[in-house]
């Protein structure tokens, strides 16, 4: 089995019941025509771009491409984890407790995965970084945005409790310690049942294109598992760090409940 | 025992103010609502930013850890919040148990499961009480790291005082009044055994007899403990009730009460 060459007709067509969707939704006065029909050529441009990209980044496989191409995709994806925030942290910390976690979980897992699980050579191999790298970050952006909105609300609402507790004389991190166990499982809740349902419902979305690009289905399913055993671990290390910087972000060094540190409720998030 | 010094203290609100209490003094506090009393208690026990030091008799905050700080000047606040399910959690009642398993692990497997936690707090307390006691008291040293808690017996003594059975120790959390919420957030911070106590309006939500009760315990605690009390009031016949001086914030200053 070979891999059936996409042509722009086959493409085309598939954008025709986008567009279908897109009148259907503008006959019954849904709304939401401009922002779907803006997605997807959004995502057109996208995805070919990134195309277009990779393939310079393969024929070179040159380190310090790779490397900006991988700086690019983390401060995205650090824009991202603050977008979603409904209390951001005020000044740097905002961008940076996210970004930061990102960077700790997803590069050092993808670093152990090319290094001593797959044994890349060399190990900066673009075709195999880039889209690890690229479904670390993903995930872990999910659970780290996750983790920390939890850990700011919640701080936000159990301000009396927390305040009472170290009033009792607890140190910051015994007055915060549910706050921050409860962000910690909201964040790793999605790659928990994500593991636990991978393969009932749906083909997970990588073993999908393998298969789709003519693997045999074991090495996909082989493949799938390594990359979700690495997300869990992934998001599970970043949720914990951005949960452990922030909730320390929380206290200063009177050991202080500082919420005046975070900004004021963002509607959109 | 150990004066409460406020230096320079600079709050939210007020001008920066100098301030002396006495080991064992009290010292009532009035102003109209929104001029900063409750910011006052706050900065005092170091919840929120502001300059100026504040002294517990020969030690400076800056020199002790705040933990430890919030411990030896108590604050208690208008509103009280709880952590913990049971009355009996937020006491170290607990703690005590904790650290002798054995005499809590049989008590609970030995009682009914449900429905009776009457007779199994007793029996806790039966066991705590045949314990040899630990220190009586708070000692004003800051280098002990951790201050000694109220025994299982005073904490039982003060719940009696302010009208409770032992047996509120099992209640939930839940179930209490927001007046019983109040008395008992009393006898928590007593059982931290501070050696000044910070106390926001802590009778404004008592009928005639429970307020009389808090009253009460709080002098017993101040004779015994003679701790320095900065207590906020807006009765002048509970001032004139327990006696003291009495200051009044007006123009962002203290003033003394005529």
């Amino acid at each position: 089995m070979t891999l059936i060459i996409l042509s722009p007709f086959d493409l085309a067509l598939a954008a025709i019941l986008v567009l279908l969707l897109a009148g259907v939704s503008w006959r019954l006065h849904l709304g939401v025509e401009r922002r779907l029909l803006i997605a997807a050529a959004r995502s057109t441009i996208q995805l070919v771009l990134v195309g277009l990209i990779l393939k310079i980044l393969f024929a070179q496989t040159s380190l310090p491409l790779i490397a900006l191409m991988a700086l690019v995709m983390l401060a995205v994806a650090g824009y991202e984890v603050m977008q979603r925030q409904t209390r951001r942290y005020r000044g740097v910390w905002g961008y940076g407790i996210g970004t930061l976690s990102m960077f700790l979980s997803a590069f050092t897992v993808t670093l152990l995965a090319l290094t001593v699980i797959i044994g890349v050579e060399p190990w900066y191999q673009p075709q195999y970084l880039i889209p690890l790298l690229g479904m670390l970050l993903g995930n872990t952006m999910s659970g780290i945005a996750i983790a920390l909105d939890s850990l700011t609300r919640q701080a936000w609402d159990a301000r009396g409790v927390i305040e009472a507790r170290l009033l009792a004389g607890q140190t910051w991190d015994q007055a915060i310690t549910s706050v921050r166990r409860d962000a910690l499982r909201s964040g790793l809740i999605p790659i928990i049942n994500a593991m636990a349902t991978a393969g009932l419902v749906s083909l997970p979305g990588m073993m999908t294109g393998q298969i789709l690009a003519g693997s045999p289905p074991m090495e996909a399913a082989k493949y799938q598992l390594l990359i979700m055993f690495l997300i869990a671990s992934g998001t599970g290390l970043g949720s914990m760090a951005a949960v452990w910087i922030g909730s320390r972000r929380l206290f200063d060094e009177r050991q202080r409940l500082r919420l005046d540190r975070l900004a004021a409720a963002n509607q959109s998030a | 025992m150990a004066a409460l010094r406020l230096d320079r203290l600079h709050s939210r609100l007020l001008e920066p103010l100098d301030l002396l209490i006495e080991a064992g003094a009290l010292l009532f506090l009035s102003g109209a609502s929104g001029s900063g009393k409750s910011q006052l208690l706050r900065a005092i026990a170091d919840l929120d930013p502001h300059t100026g030091e504040v002294w517990l008799g020969d030690t400076p905050r800056s020199r002790m850890p705040p933990a430890l700080w919030r411990r030896r000047v108590g604050l208690l606040p208008a509103e009280t919040c709880w952590w913990a399910e049971e009355v009996g959690a937020h006491l170290p009642l607990m703690e005590h148990a904790s650290q002798h398993p054995l005499s809590l692990g049989s008590n609970t497997r030995a009682s009914p499961p449900a429905g009776q936690p009457i007779g199994r707090v007793l029996k806790h307390l039966a066991a705590f009480t045949r314990r040899s006691r630990p220190r009586q008291s708070a000692t004003g040293t800051a280098h002990e790291p951790e201050p000694a808690s109220a025994t299982p017996s005073q904490i039982i003594d003060w719940l009696a005082r302010i009208g409770f059975e032992p047996d509120v120790l099992g209640w939930s959390i839940a179930r209490l009044s927001s007046g019983e919420r109040q008395r008992l957030a009393l006898v928590r911070l007593l059982a931290q055994m501070p050696t000044a106590l910070l106390l926001d309006e802590p009778t404004a939500n008592l009928d005639p007899g429970n307020g009389a009760r808090v009253e009460s315990l709080v002098t017993h605690y101040r004779q015994q403990q003679q701790v320095a009390i900065l207590w906020v009031s807006h009765d002048p016949l509970q001032r004139a009730r327990l006696g003291g001086r009495a200051l009044a914030i007006r123009n962002a200053r203290l003033e003394p009460v005529a």
